[in-house]
């Protein structure tokens, strides 16, 4: 219920904008609004070309893999060669870093460690292979190189930190799928 | 983008092939969760496409070509607060380092970039509770500062 009246609130809104984007493209000769708008939209195109598979697959994942091949390979009792699992999983996926949210929301349902899905979500922010390719382009290899050897420790110790903590408690009850 | 759905599709299609009852309930369960988180998804992008009207990349670019300690925690705060995808962020970040920015205040705006993100918050804690995605977001802040200042002493 509660969330019912937050979506139709959220979809006002977008609502609201999106003729705020039509106004903006066809009748005012405002730059501001204009550059409000094709970023709104260019955003939007971003996440419906990703964003609907990404979630197919999260089903998936949630109906075909069992809870004991999760639990094994990076659950609690899982060794350290978890981190490579999840590292590689976070590589191999593209899009912004709200569309890892609900993945690592499903790979913790699924029975994988805290510590395992908080790195899963600091190897998807800063080793996506293709947000990589991009970097290195721009910034070439050795800034890449060097952020990555530090930013590799970085995240998996704040994965291991948050694993620790009671914090992950919440986890359980907040709400999911 | 185009490699990431074609390799979903077939993942689709040999699960389709081998169960397509399972399939079928899998998809569904995965568009209902799509349809939930997708207005929350939507104002969130609109709020980004207004902060960055407002805040354009000339203005950035300005800001950030200054190196004083205030300068580098402005790159941090602005970091962290915007969400700018990577394809304006790393070009604009190689403009600063060719004009001579310090290594540390671009690898700080950038570095927070990926790893904080407090216009996604209300998103993150849906998912995991405010207490979890504060605590993630402070740590990841702390994080990123570190990694930046390293990397001007390395480079």
């Amino acid at each position: 219920m509660k969330t019912n009246r937050r979506n139709a609130i959220n979809l006002g809104l977008t609502g609201i904008f999106l003729l705020f984007c039509a106004w903006s493209v066809w009748l005012a000769h405002n730059d501001f609004a204009r550059r409000a708008a094709s970023g709104y939209l260019g955003f939007l195109k971003e996440m419906l070309s990703v964003m609907p598979m990404m979630f197919v697959l999260i089903g998936i994942f949630d109906v075909w893999v069992p809870q004991d091949v999760v639990e094994r390979h990076v659950g609690e009792k899982a060794g350290p060669i978890a981190v490579v699992w999840m590292i590689l999983l976070a590589m191999l996926q593209i899009g912004p870093l709200y569309g890892a949210f609900p993945v690592a929301a499903a790979l913790w349902k699924k029975g994988c460690a805290a510590r395992y899905v908080f790195i899963y979500l600091g190897a998807f922010s800063v080793m996506k292979l293709p947000m990589l390719s991009f970097e290195i382009t721009f910034l070439g290899w050795k800034f890449s190189l060097v952020r990555l050897m530090l930013t590799l420790p970085v995240f998996i110790a704040i994965g291991y930190v948050m694993g620790r903590s009671q914090t992950c408690a919440n986890m359980k009850n907040a709400t999911m799928g | 983008m185009l490699a990431f759905n074609v390799i979903g599709l077939c993942i689709l299609v040999v699960c389709f092939a081998l169960d397509r009852r399972k399939t079928v309930r899998s998809v569904r369960r995965g568009l209902m969760m799509f349809w939930k988180i997708v207005p929350e998804m939507s104002v969130v992008l609109i709020l980004i496409s207004i902060a960055l009207a407002v805040l354009t990349p000339a203005q950035l670019r300005q800001w950030l070509s200054v190196d004083t300690p205030a300068h580098f925690a402005t790159a941090l705060v602005v970091g962290s607060i915007a969400l700018i995808p990577g394809f304006i962020a790393f070009p604009l970040a190689g403009v600063l380092l060719r004009n001579g920015a310090s290594v540390s205040l671009v690898a700080g705006f950038v570095t927070t970039l990926l790893m904080v993100g407090v216009v996604t918050l209300p998103m993150e804690a849906r998912y995991f509770g405010w207490r979890t995605a504060l605590i993630r977001n402070g740590l990841s802040f702390i994080g990123a500062a570190a990694i930046a200042l390293a990397m001007g002493r390395l480079l």
